[in-house]
């Protein structure tokens, strides 16, 4: 039996082999994870509980409860000022994953290029390439902190560049866009006419300015397909719920794909997530506490040891160089995690060009931290 | 709250140097404001939550919750019977409360029979004290903001993307 080449030629992990052995060993110290350690708070996961109790188990309508789309858009009104349609404008996904997905399969013709920044989430290029289109990467690293510039957005926009992927606060490196950065990225995207994917998941979860969503810049909304969800802020990841706000015609493409391969998100996350919206955001503020300091702890303690390590704006990770010990990151990692037994993520698993850097994530706890930045320190003095 | 009260009320074991690195302080600066925390009495203690149920060692006590009205003292109301009362090292916690009735106390004993005796010999004797309700501690399952019961919460995966 063969698997179709499109799925065959997608590139394995590299770093798979090395994903099994760190799930397969015991008492490692992980900074290795890209979600939070907060359990969900009680209010939502007794919300949870009450709507299975209550008996809603069924399907809901493809786009999602309109009593959460309602919820969703009252909500990004008043945090943001974003004027978005409940019942045209908005979709409930199963998580930002599946938004991406939809995302690029509802704009993409066969050939279209997006531009997509790199170190980047590591399902960008892929879903691209299944869905027929060609990824371009843009290179970003740390002496302009792995933030795209416009010119750079502007000089890649070749023949057959349709749409452009960004991040912010971006997984893996932490970096965001202050509301004047934005403004000029907005500008080169309306004057290439490009289509922008904008993954907004670690949005409550920015430090030192607040966050602009890219489609709030007047006219902005008809270039933007904006996409949230519940994982990162809420501590939800486990629930699977994302949503996607949008132009009226793409939310009805992606709506169309959605309703026949995921017919509708889980019902019982979706009573959930109204919940979140209704009574979270100081749970998502106490967490919000938690994660500024151990991220200043972190980077701190990162450039004692001597490992280059920008402060990061936003998201729960950081990513420091490693240029100096010559190691490649896998190497690095795997020798850390067979001395040390500290596991983390090498950078070169968010694009295969990234070399030098490493992924920490500091969503672990205070003890744990400091016990594996110790354990570096003496990886490193050896 | 301030920022370096908030870390120590969670875990006072967290050194200044490592209070001056998760809060973006000089080690210096977070030594002096801790200093004159304790001197102007803001931090009153340094102390370990037990779980004593589990700790095999330490003797077997009893707790209880006392309601206590009293007839408050011209001039200074309840505190100069507040005090005498809290004074007694029985006394864990005391609390003027609005309600039914004024003072909660928190006593522990090693057994019912000396909460009982506390209760009979020492506060209800006392002039200004009317009436007390006396409850037993029969379970604790959560003080002070911590659950004493071990989470069997599921880990999650050690790494993931």
């Amino acid at each position: 039996m063969k698997i179709a080449k499109k799925v065959d030629q997608l590139k394995p992990s590299g770093i798979r082999a090395f994903f099994d052995l760190v799930l397969n060993m015991k008492d490692v110290i992980s900074l290795g994870v890209g979600e939070p350690d907060f359990v969900t708070p009680w209010g939502i996961r007794e919300k949870a509980i009450y709507s299975i109790e209550q008996g809603y188990t069924s399907y809901t309508s493809n786009k999602g409860m309109a009593e959460l789309r309602k919820a969703i858009v009252n909500f990004l009104y008043h945090r943001y000022g974003l004027n978005y349609h409940f019942d045209n404008e908005t979709l409930i996904t199963v998580g930002v994953s599946e938004g991406l997905d939809l995302a690029v399969r509802a704009i993409l013709n066969p050939g279209d290029k997006v531009l997509i920044p790199e170190p980047c989430y590591v399902s960008y290029g892929p879903v691209v390439e299944l869905a027929g289109g060609k990824p371009v990467f843009l290179k970003t690293d740390i002496k302009n902190e792995f933030k795209l510039s416009p010119k750079q957005i502007e000089k890649a926009c070749t023949k057959g560049v349709k749409a452009l992927m960004i991040n912010y606060p971006c997984n893996p490196t932490g970096a965001s866009y202050t509301k004047k950065e934005l403004r000029e990225i907005a500008k080169v995207v309306k004057k290439k006419n490009l289509i922008v994917i904008s993954d907004e998941v670690y949005d409550e979860l920015t430090y030192d300015f607040d966050h602009t969503p890219l489609s709030s810049f007047p006219g902005m909304k008809d270039y933007v397909i904006y996409l949230n969800g519940f994982s990162k802020g809420y501590a939800m990841t486990g629930f699977r719920l994302g949503w996607v706000c949008g132009p009226e015609k793409i939310i009805a493409g992606m709506t169309k794909i959605h309703q026949y391969t995921m017919l509708c998100a889980p019902i019982i996350s979706q009573m959930a997530a109204v919940e979140a919206l209704r009574s979270g955001l100081k749970d998502v503020q106490s967490m919000k506490k938690e994660y500024m300091r151990r991220r200043r702890f972190v980077v701190s303690r990162l450039n004692e040891i001597g490992l280059d390590c920008h402060m990061p704006q936003g998201a729960f990770y950081v990513f420091p160089s490693i240029k100096k010990t010559k190691q490649s990151s896998l190497n690095f990692a795997q020798d850390l995690l067979k001395k040390k037994k500290v596991a983390l993520v090498p950078g070169v698993a968010f694009g295969p060009s990234v070399e030098g850097y490493i992924r920490i994530s500091y969503a672990s706890s205070f003890e744990n931290l400091k016990e594996a930045m110790l354990r570096i320190e003496q990886y490193l003095a050896k | 709250m301030n920022e370096i009260l908030e870390i120590l009320e969670k875990d006072a074991r967290v050194s200044p140097v490592e209070i001056a690195k998760l809060t973006g302080q000089s080690a210096t600066s977070v030594k002096k404001a801790i200093k004159k925390y304790e001197k102007d009495g803001i931090i009153v203690k340094y102390k370990t939550v037990i779980n004593k149920d589990l700790a095999k060692d330490v003797n077997s006590f009893v707790r209880a919750l006392i309601e206590v009205s009293i007839t408050p003292q011209k001039d200074v109301g309840f505190d100069y019977v507040a005090e005498r009362i809290y004074s007694f090292p029985e006394v864990r916690s005391c609390y003027l409360m609005s309600g039914t009735y004024d003072l909660l106390l928190e006593i522990e004993g090693e057994n019912i029979q000396t909460v009982s005796n506390f209760v009979a010999s020492k506060l209800s004797p006392m002039p200004n004290v009317r009436v007390t309700v006396t409850h037993f501690l029969l379970k604790k399952y959560k003080e002070d903001g911590h659950v004493l019961k071990k989470s069997k919460r599921k880990q999650r995966l050690n790494i993931s993307y």
